[in-house]
C-alpha cells in the first residue's frame, strides 16, 4: 500500500509544508482538507467550472486536474496567500464596491484569473476581459458586473481614470 | 467606469436624515467572499465527522432484488454502510402534495429507495466512511442485483393506455390537472382577424450552483439535539422536516445556513439524500456530511421548464388581441418533489399566460404527469420563463401575421397604466404595474427606431440582426396563497429582532436568508435608516433557526418585500423605545427627539443631544441613576405578511439585440436591455445585479441548457462538458433601468426583483431570433434551447 501515499514538501502561500498525501489526492482536496485553505472551492471537479482556480509555479491552474503529488518541491499561492500579502487589493476592492459577485463560491478563482490577465499589462478590451475568464463559471452574475470591475482596476493600474 | 456612485438614487421617497434606502451601499459580506474567507457548509468540518457517499441507481426503473454489502463493509475507513430498508427505524417517507392544488397526488418516497429505484440517480444504498474518497471506494464494492422496468420517459405518452403506470396504487399516472375558461374564447378566435397556433417546447434544464448541495448533519445523543449545517434557502423549513420524518420536536433541531453558493430555487428543496444524511447522522451517533459530486448535482438537484405548450393567438387586423389558449404538458419525474410539490411551475403557466393584456377571452389546460426521469420542480422564476415565452412569443407572430411593429400591437393590448387595481383574465389581482411606462422608457434606452433602421441597412449586406421584446409580470412577496393554505408549514410571514449593544451598535436578526443576493445588505439599510445609525454600527444574522424569529427565508422575490420590511419596522420600534429611555436621561419628551447618525438629536433643530453609546452605558451599567418606574426595552420585534393582496405584482420589459450566422447557425448576443418596476428600490445596485444575473440564467435556458435524456430515461450529458451553461465570452453587456410603483401594502412600498431577470429573457431572445429569420422565409423557433442545429433546421423549412 506504501505506493499509494507520498512525501511532499512544497511552498504554499510562502509557507514550507510537508506532508503525507495519497497519490490520488487533488490539490484543491489538499489544500481545503489537510491545510484547511478553504477558499479554494470544488465545484465540477472536472476543469470546467474553474472554483478551484490556483497559482503553479506562477502558471493559473485547476486545483481539482492537478494532483498533489506533482506540487512536490513547487510554489502555490491560493486566494488566502493573494490576500495576506496585499497583491490583489485592488481587484478585491473594485469587486467589492461593484458587487462583482454575489454568492462568491467563484470568486476567488475568478480574481486569481483577472489577476493572471492584469499581469500582462496593458487594457484588455471588455470583450478580452470576457474571453480571459471564461473558463470560470459564475452563475449569479451574468458577468456584467465582474467585467466592470476588471476593467476599471485595469485602467487604474495603468493610470487612467478609473 | 460604471461603479456605482453610492448616494441616494432619487428612486424613493422614504427620505429620512442620513437614509441608506436607494444607495448602493456595498455588502458587508464581500470583503470576507473576496479574501476567500467565506464559511460554506462544503468547508464546515466537526470533530469525529464521517462523510456519506451513495450507490446510484443506473436504471430509469428498476426492482432492487438484493444488495450485498459484506465487502463494502470491511473496506478501509468505513463506518457503516446502510440500506434503504434499513433506514426506516429512523426515518419515515414522505408525500409531496398540497391540499389547494385539488387532486395533486404523489407516492410515498423514501430516503433511500426500497425495492425499487424510479430514476437513474436515485440513492440506493449508502456507504459512511472517515473520507469521502474511501466511502466512494466502498461504494463501488457494494453488488446490486437490478430487475430493469420499463421506463416512462416521454410525457406525451405517459397518460396512455398502454404505458405503465408509475406508482400501481395511484391509478394513473396524472399528478395534477388544471383546466381554465374565462370570457370566452371561442368566440374571441371567431371575431379575430388572424389567428396564430402553434407549439411551444421548454427543454428540461437545472440549476447548475456552482455550490453542490451540502449538508452536515449532527445528532448530539446528550443534548438529544440535532444541529444541521445547510445550504438552505429555508431553514425553519428543513427544520420542521426533519423533526417531522426524524420523529423529534421542532425545538430538537437546529438549522444553520451561513454562506450558500448559489442558490436559486434548487436549495429551497429537500432531497432524499439530505433526508438519508440526517437520519445517518442519529442512526451513528455523530456527524455526517454529503456533498454532492457534480454528477449527483446533474441526475438530483431538481430539474424544471420540461414543458410542452400548444398555444393559440386571435387578433384583429387593428392589433387587438382577442383570445389565448393553451395545452401544456409536463413531465415532473416519479415523485412530486416534498414539501413544494411539483404542480406549482404548471399552475403558475395557467395563471401567468397572457397577464400582462387586457384581453379578456382564455382558455388553458395543463397537466403534470409521471416519468422515470430525476424529479422537477420550482427554480428560479417558476413557470414565468415558459409563460412570458408563450405569451410575447405569440404576440410577436401575430403581430408579423398582421403587419404590426413588435412595440405597437404591445401598446394596443398591455394593461394601460391608468387602469389599476386591475385583474387579469386569469384572475391576478394587479396593485399598480406599469407597463406602458416601462415600454416607453426601454423603446427610448435602446434607440428602437435607429436600431430597426440600422437592422435593414445591415439585411442589405447579408447581416441577420434581431430585435426582440418580452413584457412581463412577476410574482413577488407572497401572502400565504402560496404554501400556508394548502398546509405546507412554510411560512409567508416574517420576522425581525433588532438589539441595541452597549456601545451604541445594532444586532439584526432576521428569518429570511443571504443567497449572495444581498438580503443582508437590505436588512442593514431598513434598520441603519429607521433606527437612525451609521450602517457600519450594524450587524446582520441570519440562517440559524436557534437565533432567528420563525420566518420562511429566501424564495419568490421576499427577502426584501418582506423580511426588509420587518426589519423597517424593527428599527422604527427600537428607536422608540430608546427615545422612551433617552427622553427622561434628556428632561425631554420623546417626540421631540430623533436618533440621526447614531445620536439622540432634538427632532426640529438637529442638535446634538446624547450619543448612543451614552443612552446605552446608562441604561446597561448604571440603571440605578435613571428614574423609578423605567424600564428601558432595548430589543424590539416586528413581523410582516403582505394582506392586502395575495402577491405583489411587478413588471417590466426586456429586449434583445442580436446577430444570427445563417451559415452555422450560431446566434450572438450583442446587448440587452431591461426596465422594470420592482417598486421601492432599497438598494439600486443590488437590484440590477438580480436582474443581470437573472437574464443570463435565462439566456442560458434560451441559447444552451438542456438536460438530455434517452428513450430509456438516462441522463446523457450530466457533467458541466456536455451541458452548457453561460460563460463570459458568450454573454453582452446589460443595461438596466427602472419605473417605480411602490406597493402600498408596506410602508417600504419594496416588492421583489429576484426572479424579473429569468422571467423575461428567454422570451425576447426567442423573439430577436424569429425577427432576425423572419424575411428569410424560416420557420418560427418555438423550441428551447435554440441551438445552431435548430436555427439551421428552422432556415431549411
Amino acid at each position: 500500500m506504501s505506493e499509494r501515499f507520498c512525501e511532499i514538501s512544497l511552498s504554499v502561500n510562502g509557507e514550507d509544508v510537508n506532508e503525507r498525501v495519497e497519490a490520488r489526492k487533488t490539490l484543491v482536496d489538499f489544500l481545503r482538507d489537510d491545510l484547511g485553505l478553504t477558499g479554494s472551492h470544488v465545484g465540477c471537479e472536472h476543469g470546467v467550472c474553474g472554483a478551484c482556480t490556483v497559482l503553479l509555479d506562477g502558471a493559473v491552474v485547476r486545483g481539482c486536474l492537478v494532483l498533489a503529488v506533482q506540487c512536490d518541491g513547487a510554489r502555490v499561492e491560493t486566494i488566502e496567500g493573494l490576500s495576506d500579502s496585499g497583491a490583489i487589493a485592488d481587484l478585491q476592492d473594485a469587486f467589492q464596491r461593484r458587487n462583482a459577485l454575489q454568492c462568491g463560491f467563484c470568486t476567488p478563482g475568478m480574481l486569481i484569473g483577472a489577476q493572471d490577465l492584469l499581469a500582462r499589462g496593458g487594457i484588455p478590451s471588455r470583450d478580452a476581459i470576457r474571453e480571459h475568464i471564461s473558463g470560470n463559471y459564475c452563475r449569479c452574475t451574468g458577468y456584467h458586473a465582474i467585467v466592470d470591475a476588471i476593467e476599471s482596476i485595469a485602467l487604474a493600474r495603468a493610470g487612467k481614470a478609473a | 467606469m460604471k461603479i456605482s456612485a453610492d448616494q441616494p438614487s432619487g428612486l424613493t421617497a422614504l427620505d429620512r436624515p442620513n437614509s441608506y434606502i436607494g444607495r448602493s451601499v456595498p455588502r458587508p459580506n464581500l470583503a470576507r467572499l473576496t479574501a476567500g474567507r467565506g464559511q460554506y457548509v462544503s468547508d464546515v468540518v466537526l470533530p469525529r465527522l464521517v462523510h456519506v457517499a451513495f450507490v446510484r441507481s443506473p436504471h430509469a426503473h428498476a426492482r432492487i432484488k438484493n444488495i450485498e454489502t459484506a465487502q463494502a463493509k470491511k473496506a478501509p475507513g468505513v463506518v457503516a454502510v446502510v440500506t434503504g430498508a434499513e433506514l426506516t427505524k429512523v426515518i419515515t417517507p414522505w408525500v409531496g402534495v398540497l391540499t389547494h392544488l385539488k387532486g395533486l397526488k404523489s407516492a410515498p418516497q423514501h430516503a433511500i429507495a426500497i425495492e425499487r429505484a424510479c430514476w437513474q440517480g436515485e440513492a440506493v444504498c449508502a456507504v459512511v466512511a472517515r473520507t469521502r474518497a474511501q466511502a466512494e471506494d466502498a461504494c463501488a464494492l457494494i453488488q446490486i442485483e437490478y430487475e430493469p422496468l420499463p421506463a416512462v420517459a416521454d410525457a406525451e405518452t405517459a397518460l396512455d393506455a398502454a404505458t405503465p403506470v408509475i406508482h400501481p396504487e395511484l391509478g394513473d399516472n396524472l399528478t395534477f390537472e388544471r383546466t381554465l375558461n374565462v370570457g370566452d374564447a371561442d368566440k374571441g378566435f371567431a371575431e379575430a382577424d388572424a389567428v396564430v397556433e402553434t407549439t411551444f417546447v421548454f427543454g428540461r434544464h437545472t440549476g447548475v450552483t456552482n455550490e453542490p448541495r451540502s449538508i452536515v448533519a449532527d445528532w448530539n445523543p446528550g443534548e438529544q439535539r440535532l444541529t444541521v449545517y445547510q445550504g438552505t434557502q429555508a431553514p425553519h423549513m428543513t427544520q420542521n422536516l426533519f423533526a417531522k420524518h426524524l420523529g423529534l420536536e421542532e425545538r430538537q433541531v437546529r438549522v444553520l445556513t451561513k454562506d450558500v453558493g448559489g442558490s436559486f430555487g434548487i436549495k429551497v428543496h429537500i432531497y432524499a439524500d439530505e433526508m438519508a444524511t440526517v437520519a445517518l447522522a442519529k442512526l451513528l451517533r455523530r456527524p455526517v456530511k454529503f456533498v454532492a459530486d457534480r454528477f449527483e448535482s446533474f441526475s438530483t438537484d431538481i430539474h424544471a421548464r420540461d414543458h410542452r405548450v400548444k398555444a393559440k393567438i386571435g387578433v384583429k387586423n387593428e392589433g387587438t388581441i382577442t383570445a389565448f389558449a393553451i395545452d401544456d404538458l409536463t413531465g415532473i419525474g416519479p415523485y412530486s418533489v416534498y414539501p413544494r410539490t411539483s404542480g406549482i411551475e404548471a399552475n403558475q403557466v395557467v395563471s401567468l399566460v397572457g397577464g400582462s393584456y387586457t384581453c379578456p377571452n382564455y382558455r388553458a389546460h395543463a397537466r403534470v404527469v409521471f416519468q422515470n426521469k430525476n424529479v422537477m420542480c420550482q427554480y428560479r422564476a417558476v413557470g414565468h420563463p415558459i409563460a412570458t415565452a408563450v405569451t410575447e412569443g405569440l404576440v410577436e407572430l401575430a403581430a408579423a401575421k398582421i403587419g404590426m411593429d413588435a412595440a405597437e400591437i404591445r401598446r394596443k393590448n398591455l394593461f394601460p397604466d391608468d387602469t389599476y387595481p386591475a385583474t387579469s383574465a386569469a384572475g391576478l389581482k394587479f396593485e399598480k404595474l406599469s407597463h406602458h411606462a416601462c415600454l416607453d422608457k426601454i423603446l427610448a434606452m435602446m434607440d428602437y427606431k435607429k436600431l430597426r433602421a440600422e437592422q435593414r441597412q445591415l439585411r442589405a449586406r447579408g447581416i441577420h440582426r434581431g430585435i426582440g421584446l418580452a413584457s412581463f409580470i412577476e410574482v413577488t412577496n407572497p401572502s400565504a396563497a402560496f404554501y400556508g393554505v394548502g398546509g405546507a408549514r412554510i411560512s409567508s410571514q416574517d420576522g425581525a429582532t433588532v438589539r441595541l449593544d452597549a456601545t451604541g451598535a445594532v444586532f439584526v436578526h432576521s428569518g429570511v436568508t443571504e443567497q449572495g443576493q444581498g438580503a443582508e445588505s437590505v436588512l442593514a439599510q431598513c434598520v441603519a435608516t429607521a433606527f437612525g445609525v451609521p450602517i457600519e454600527r450594524v450587524r446582520v444574522v441570519t440562517g440559524d433557526t436557534d437565533n432567528t424569529p420563525y420566518g420562511g427565508g429566501t424564495w419568490a422575490s421576499r427577502a426584501t418585500g418582506i423580511g426588509g420590511e420587518a426589519a423597517w419596522q424593527a428599527g422604527k420600534a427600537l428607536r422608540a423605545n430608546v427615545l422612551a429611555a433617552a427622553a427622561p436621561i434628556l428632561q425631554a419628551n420623546p417626540e421631540a427627539l430623533d436618533i440621526r447618525a447614531g445620536i439622540v438629536v432634538d427632532a426640529d433643530t438637529g442638535r446634538e443631544r446624547m450619543g448612543l453609546d451614552e443612552v446605552a452605558r446608562i441604561v446597561y451599567f448604571r440603571p440605578d441613576t435613571l428614574s423609578p418606574g423605567l424600564q428601558a426595552e432595548f430589543v424590539a420585534t416586528r413581523h410582516y405578511v403582505p394582506r392586502a393582496w395575495p402577491f405583489a405584482f411587478t413588471n417590466g420589459v426586456q429586449a434583445s439585440y442580436l446577430d444570427v450566422d445563417i451559415k452555422t447557425g450560431a446566434v450572438k448576443l450583442l446587448r440587452h436591455w431591461c426596465v422594470e418596476d420592482c417598486g421601492t428600490v432599497i438598494n439600486p445596485q443590488l437590484v440590477d445585479e438580480q436582474i443581470r444575473g437573472g437574464i443570463v440564467q435565462g439566456i442560458g435556458a434560451a441559447l444552451f441548457e438542456h438536460c438530455l435524456y434517452d428513450e430509456a430515461g438516462q441522463l446523457l450529458n450530466g457533467n458541466m462538458m456536455d451541458y452548457l451553461v453561460p460563460m463570459a465570452c458568450e454573454m453582452p453587456d446589460i443595461d438596466i433601468d427602472h419605473m417605480v410603483s411602490p406597493t402600498a401594502d408596506s410602508e417600504l412600498g419594496a416588492k421583489g426583483a429576484g426572479e424579473a431577470g429569468t422571467a423575461g429573457a428567454p422570451a425576447c431572445v426567442m423573439n430577436a431570433i424569429n425577427d432576425a429569420l423572419r424575411p428569410l422565409g424560416a420557420a418560427p423557433i418555438t423550441a428551447m434551447p435554440i441551438t445552431p442545429e435548430r436555427v439551421l433546421e428552422a432556415l431549411r423549412k
